[in-house]
């Protein structure tokens, strides 16, 4: 129901700061998506044409590679996920897998974009979290190319 | 192309105007016969000359000559009849010219006619013919627009010139010289005068309307351009949107309208003064007679009848003189739009009309390596797209074509499927130049697929098999009608120069698609279509279409079958939460209120829902249970909520997709039908409000909408009243209704809803995938699914294909390319539209395919991706136009540096 996913919404840091109204519009507006475990949200290299707001239920993000397929996150209740996608009309980074049965919101691009052209704040937090995962990414990538200590 | 119309116009029709001109010459006689007739009767049996005695005969119809060597002599003595009697007898004579006179006019009318009009499809033709023989590079700066309106409208008044082309001038010059012989004869003085004046205007009216005809021209090319820009805007019109620049059309069109207007004003102002000189010289000519032939009178050197008579005679003179004009006026007239469109259509190169042969047989096979040597392209501002490329490309290889956009490698491709012309250098097979071969081999056995798709209006099947439409096939079964409708048509086509073979005989080769016929070509395509993976589009497409029981009975007959199984495998995989079937005795809880309340879809032709329920009958149902008013507090709490919610968002919002039961410009009327309704008890509320407010709750659906408002005790209601309501059936309302049935079809829902004979709950994800995937092994298992998919190439692609996506479009144009099974295939970036995942798939299915097969065809393919190069035989490497690799992949990847840094492989390994 409207008024239940507009609490979840509320809770999600990115959201929390649109009023209710426009919430629960925004939910009107939404899919409410209902995934069994191991069914993918979206795959990796496809075109992205939504973000997902995860209602329940836990999945994975799997970056697969040459080297193979690797879990580089677990996700869970009130977590936003393929909003890069749907935000720069790039291909999805990443493939998000649930992994146990999994409720969503699935919020359509032009819908987000719309969101964060009326919203600053909405885009001032999506920039938060994607500045933090991008920190954390660059903390990686220098482990990773760190010369391997010699046995 | 001839220049001049005239003689254009002379070297097609010689004989028909010379004939034409024969009949008007003999139409002469009848003529002037008619016109003397009249002073006869008058004179003779009316007035009574020859018939002074009263019972005095005449005869009638005595023919009599002089004749030079033998004298007078008498052919026919005549009847003699009475004074009655030659009345009679002359007024039937008078009638029968009257009647020969129209007939002949009749005749010569219809004659030139048919000559204009066969003129006309001439023409067309030609140009069209032109247009298909054009080369690749000047389609450039063609504007589609411009081209169709000159060949429909422009040429259009050459038609009706053909007719009058040679026995106008002919007829009226003839006129004209007879006149004025005359008045010499009566009078050299007067006679040279009106000579110099007939000459004067004879060579000033056609120099002042040279300006005329200079507008004229001027007005047919801004139209034109006119038409051009329209057409434009109207394809453009995304771009126009998205920059805001709808008032710089606006602009535009008005400035070209006002020079349209100032030209054609300024048209008028020359035309009329034309006109006010050529009647003032008409009219100084009988000046000079009355004053300077009245004073030769009066002074005695001029006999007064003869004056009258040259008077009479002038009097004769204007008018077939002003036609003369005015022919020549309309023969500039269409020699310039002539030119103009000369000027247009006057392309050269053109593509040879050997290179156009039609060829009936099987095209033999290109066996021989295909020589590039030192093939340079250039594109329209003379910028090198391909520098010096020399290579061998042997049957049999595959190759990948590689490089950034713009490398070359696209042009390459291009050059090969003949769409761009070397400027330096050469392609040949077999030693043959590749421009001189005939398309009836090369178009058959090489193949072409770009990545922009052109498709014709018409079915999918039509598009699939284009390729395959190379000549008319031999009809086996042609009746003798049908033979001789067919011989009549070629004839016509024939004399105006068109060829004279018909669009709608059989044109498919199926052989060349390695099938026996229609039956088997289906079977032939389909491991095609599957590698393209469009098998599902099409297949989904023939579900989504209705389908006549009676034309598809196989189908038909099994759907309640296929119904069963489909129930039975959701149960057994436990996804039957995908799908909730419709059960009379329960609600359905995807499918809408309305739908649940009728149970049964809307036969084709009815409207609304809403039609079905404010009908007295149904009204009277709802009123019985009371659901009237449920649904009313439903639609009342839906509008409130909607309002609340919308009530403040501009009407292009993209929210505003999802409100499908209110459009955004009703929210001020709900809002309005709201505070009207508010409080007001439910029996005063008006029918108009209560129906609207009853649509909104019909149309509502919980899993979608999720205002949480529909009840356990509601849904029961709603069941319980759908009993009622089916119990007893109005019949006008059951004509309206197709009630659904677990045993039976029904004719007005898709294929797809007939199978699933329920709702595909829309909150499980990919559940329409998964149950299409579900409903398609049912039909493969029952052995139907080749009859769905024929179903699915029937589907109507729209303009230009504009129904499909762009990626079906890409997919259709790479099945089509494909059909033909060719010696050379070449495909530029084919499914540049398709994610890069599906790209590469699809790649690697048909090289597969293809090496695995018996004949094998030599692939020439411009990658999207670099890295599937690795699947082809030999890679050529293209950079900034030219070939800086050839090799195998691995070869390159060793050992070519820049293959290396395309490929973004580490620059160095330990």
């Amino acid at each position: 129901m409207l008024s239940d996913e507009v609490q979840t919404l509320r809770e999600i840091p990115i959201f929390s700061s649109v009023e209710p109204a426009k919430l629960k519009l925004l939910a009107f507006a939404c899919d409410r998506m209902i995934y069994r475990k191991g069914q993918d949200l979206f795959h990796q290299g496809d075109q992205g044409d939504a973000a997902f707001v995860l209602l329940s239920g836990t999945a994975d993000v799997i970056v697969s590679s040459a080297s193979g397929d690797m879990t580089v996150a677990e996700v869970g209740r009130n977590a936003v996920v393929g909003e890069m996608s749907a935000l720069c009309n790039i291909p999805r980074t990443a493939t998000v897998r649930a992994t146990s049965k999994l409720e969503a919101l699935r919020i359509s691009n032009d819908h987000f974009l719309a969101l964060t052209g009326e919203f600053p704040t909405v885009a001032s937090e999506i920039m938060r979290t994607l500045v933090t995962r991008l920190s954390k990414t660059t903390v990686e990538l220098v482990n990773a190319r760190q010369p391997p200590t010699p046995d | 192309m001839e220049r001049s119309l005239l003689r254009y116009i002379w070297s097609h029709t010689r004989r028909q105007q010379l004939w034409i001109l024969l009949v008007v010459a003999a139409s002469m006689v009848p003529f002037f016969l008619a016109f003397d007739l009249p002073k006869q009767i008058i004179n003779g049996p009316i007035q009574g000359n020859g018939f002074e005695a009263l019972d005095e005969r005449q005869p009638f119809f005595r023919i009599i000559y002089d004749l030079p060597v033998i004298g007078r002599g008498e052919f026919f003595k005549g009847i003699d009849l009475d004074r009655q009697q030659t009345l009679m007898a002359l007024s039937t004579v008078f009638l029968l010219l009257v009647l020969i006179n129209g007939l002949f006019k009749f005749y010569i009318n219809i004659y030139k006619g048919r000559l204009g009009e066969r003129m006309l499809r001439r023409i067309r033709f030609e140009l069209v013919d032109r247009v298909l023989r054009f080369p690749p590079k000047h389609f450039k700066r063609l504007k589609s627009a411009e081209i169709a309106s000159i060949v429909k409208d422009e040429v259009e008044p050459l038609g009706g010139f053909t007719g009058d082309a040679f026995v106008l001038p002919a007829l009226l010059g003839g006129q004209a010289l007879t006149t004025l012989c005359f008045i010499i004869v009566q009078n050299v003085w007067l006679g040279m005068i009106t000579a110099c004046i007939v000459g004067i205007q004879l060579s000033i009216i056609p120099r002042m309307r040279r300006r005329v005809l200079e507008l004229g021209r001027l007005r047919q090319l801004t139209a034109r351009e006119f038409s051009g820009r329209v057409s434009e805007i109207v394809d453009g019109i995304g771009a126009v949107h998205s920059n805001d620049t709808s008032n710089l059309e606006r602009a535009d069109i008005a400035w070209r309208l006002g020079r349209i207007f100032s030209i054609r004003y300024d048209l008028y102002q020359w035309k009329f003064l034309v006109k006010f000189v050529n009647n003032l010289f008409a009219q100084v000519t009988p000046f000079i007679f009355y004053a300077f032939g009245g004073y030769f009178v009066l002074i005695g050197k001029l006999d007064l009848g003869q004056l009258v008579a040259v008077i009479a005679a002038y009097k004769d003179l204007p008018s077939p003189l002003k036609d003369l004009i005015d022919w020549d006026q309309a023969r500039q007239d269409v020699q310039i739009k002539y030119g103009t469109v000369c000027d247009q259509f006057s392309v050269e190169p053109l593509i040879a009309q050997s290179v156009h042969a039609l060829a009936g047989g099987p095209a033999s096979r290109l066996e021989s390596s295909i020589i590039i040597s030192n093939l340079t392209l250039v594109d329209d501002s003379g910028a090198k797209l391909l520098d010096e490329v020399s290579t061998e490309i042997k049957p049999g290889e595959t190759i990948a074509l590689v490089g950034a956009a713009g490398s070359g490698a696209e042009a390459f491709a291009e050059a090969l499927a003949r769409l761009i012309w070397p400027e330096f250098g050469s392609i040949s097979i077999g030693g043959q130049d590749l421009l001189d071969m005939p398309e009836s081999i090369t178009g058959r056995r090489i193949a072409y697929a770009s990545g922009e798709p052109f498709l014709l209006h018409g079915s999918l099947m039509d598009n699939l098999l284009y390729g395959l439409k190379n000549a008319p096939r031999p009809d086996a079964a042609a009746d003798d009608e049908q033979l001789i409708e067919t011989e009549r048509y070629a004839i016509e086509a024939r004399l105006a120069g068109n060829v004279d073979f018909l669009p709608h005989r059989n044109w498919i080769d199926y052989q060349a698609a390695g099938a026996d016929g229609p039956d088997d070509l289906l079977h032939k395509a389909l491991p095609t279509l599957e590698d393209l993976q469009i098998s599902n589009d099409i297949f989904g497409l023939g579900l989504r279409s209705t389908i006549d029981t009676k034309e598809q009975a196989t189908i038909g007959a099994r759907i309640v079958e296929l119904r069963g199984s489909l129930r039975k495998r959701l149960v057994e995989t436990q996804l039957d939460d995908m799908l909730i079937p419709l059960d009379f005795d329960r609600y359905n809880i995807q499918a809408s209120v309305g739908e649940n309340l009728l149970f049964g879809t809307r036969s084709q032709g009815t409207s609304s829902d809403l039609d079905v329920i404010t009908h007295p009958s149904f009204e009277q149902v709802l009123h019985s249970t009371g659901l009237d008013r449920s649904l009313y507090d439903m639609g009342f709490e839906i509008a409130e909520t909607t309002v609340e919610l919308f009530r403040d968002v501009a009407p292009q919002h993209s929210f505003f997709r999802r409100l499908t039961f209110m459009a955004a410009e009703e929210i001020p009327l709900y809002q309005a039908r709201l505070s009207r309704c508010r409080g007001l008890r439910f029996e005063r509320i008006s029918p108009d409000d209560r129906a609207s407010i009853i649509a909104l709750s019909l149309a509502y659906i919980e899993p979608i909408h999720r205002f949480g408002i529909l009840t356990e005790p509601l849904m029961d209601q709603l069941v319980a009243t759908r009993k009622l309501f089916h119990t007893d059936i109005p019949d006008d309302i059951a004509k309206l209704i197709d009630r659904h049935d677990p045993e039976r079809v029904t004719a007005s829902a898709t294929l797809l809803d007939n199978v699933l004979f329920g709702r595909i709950a829309s909150q499980v994800a990919d559940a329409d995938a998964h149950i299409q995937a579900i409903v398609k092994e049912l039909f493969r298992a029952a052995g139907l699914y080749e009859n769905v998919l024929s179903i699915g190439l029937q589907f109507d692609v729209g303009a230009g294909g504009k129904r499909l996506s762009l990626a079906q479009r890409q997919k259709l144009n790479l099945a089509r390319a494909l059909m033909k099974r060719s010696d050379f295939t070449i495909f530029n970036r084919p499914l540049s539209a398709l994610d890069q995942r599906v790209d590469e798939e699809i790649t690697r299915g048909i090289v597969q395919r293809r090496n695995d097969a018996e004949q094998a065809s030599t692939i020439l393919w411009v990658l999207s991706d670099p890295r599937v190069a690795q699947i082809f035989d030999r890679v050529l490497f293209f950079r900034r136009g030219s070939l800086i690799g050839n090799g195998s992949y691995f070869e390159l990847a060793q050992s070519n540096a820049a293959f290396r840094d395309f490929l973004e492989l580490p620059s160095d390994r330990p």
